[in-house]
């Protein structure tokens, strides 16, 4: 387990467990904020996505670009060989 | 929701807080008429379709001519062809997400209110006094919203007028000039960026009314002067006493549509 792990592991309360997962492996920017984005105003508030890719920068884009919505970043971990997961909570 | 293409072709307006899928979405279902595709039709046109207003109306009576692709673009390699033609010839290069309905012809007393009922938004493009009180009084009545604009030489005035709400084209103007009083940009000249300038900001205004953000330019005359670069606006009120939004007059009478409609 990763010490990104584990400190997801930690702060994960029962109403921050994933309920929707959008897999971006093969997109880019900007388009892996887009796609976040739509598909963060298809759920309700409170519920929480998680988003899988595989392009680097977007590690930094789409958390930042997300909390410029208002949206709450729960988590960023590396899951793998360049491979990404970010957990946000629609506010 | 969004095709694959739409996402990628809408991407940069998405991101924008603004916009984001909810308004792209609105934007597509949206229906604006351009009434006339000449200099300020041109930008206007272009830009709206770009943006992906789901049906765009082009109304406009004359032909391309080699006098008009110093400011008119859009109308490229179509010399001879009626405008609102040609206009929908670009759209549907651009973006075929773009339902274009033509009119190849001037909107008149008869048939402008018919037209309008069709629409969200409506642009007046045009470029002379009977258009402009035409357009005015018939989105007045039919409760449409509406941007004016107009250009010589190096500058521009433009107004939104949001029935009943706000004052309106003939709260400011309440009949026409005498002819020959105001030169036209024929007579006068207008530099091709004036009109690329005050159309693509009627396009603008349209966009903010469909997606409803920001402020609009109601109850507010902009004066754009190119050459000194001084972007005033004047604060215009709703006259009680105008014919046309005080609710008086409630019909377009063809004969009040000459020279100075005058009601």
């Amino acid at each position: 387990m990763t010490a990104a792990n584990i400190d997801n592991n930690r702060n994960n309360k029962n109403s921050d467990r994933p309920t929707h997962t959008l897999d971006l492996r093969g997109e880019v920017c900007p388009f892996t904020f887009v796609k976040t984005k739509l598909k963060l105003e298809e759920i309700d508030s409170g519920e929480v996505l998680e988003v899988i890719f595989d392009h680097q920068p977007a590690v930094e884009d789409v958390p930042r670009s997300v909390k410029t919505e208002g949206h709450e970043v729960l988590s960023i971990e590396e899951i793998g060989d360049n491979l990404w997961r970010v957990v946000i909570k629609k506010r | 929701m969004f095709t694959e293409e739409q996402i990628k072709r809408y991407a940069r307006q998405i991101i924008l807080p603004e916009v984001g899928g909810v308004g792209q979405k609105k934007l597509l279902e949206a229906k604006v008429l351009v009434v006339g595709a000449g200099g300020l039709g041109s930008p206007a046109i272009q830009f709206l379709a770009a943006a992906g207003v789901g049906k765009l109306g082009i109304a406009d009576g004359d032909n391309v001519d080699i006098s008009n692709l110093q400011r008119q673009t859009i109308h490229a390699g179509n010399l001879g062809i009626n405008k609102a033609e040609s206009a929908k010839l670009f759209v549907e290069k651009l973006n075929p997400d773009v339902e274009v309905v033509t009119y190849p012809y001037h909107l008149s007393a008869e048939n402008i209110r018919e037209v309008i009922r069709e629409y969200d938004v409506i642009l007046d493009c045009t470029d002379n006094f009977v258009a402009r009180f035409l357009i005015n009084d018939a989105c007045v009545i039919e409760r449409k919203p509406f941007v004016h604009a107009a250009v010589l030489r190096f500058e521009g005035e433009m107004m939104t007028i949001i029935p009943p709400e706000t004052a309106c084209y003939r709260c400011v103007f309440r009949h026409a000039p005498p002819p020959g009083s105001v030169p036209s940009c024929q007579e006068a000249g207008v530099l091709g960026v004036t009109t690329g300038v005050l159309g693509t900001l009627q396009a603008a205004e349209a966009v903010k009314i469909i997606l409803g953000i920001g402020e609009t330019l109601a109850n507010r005359m902009l004066h754009v002067d190119l050459l000194t670069m001084d972007f005033t606006e004047l604060k215009i009120r709703r006259d009680e006493n105008c014919p046309v939004c005080s609710g008086r007059v409630t019909e377009i009478i063809p004969e009040k549509y000459v020279e100075s409609c005058q009601l």
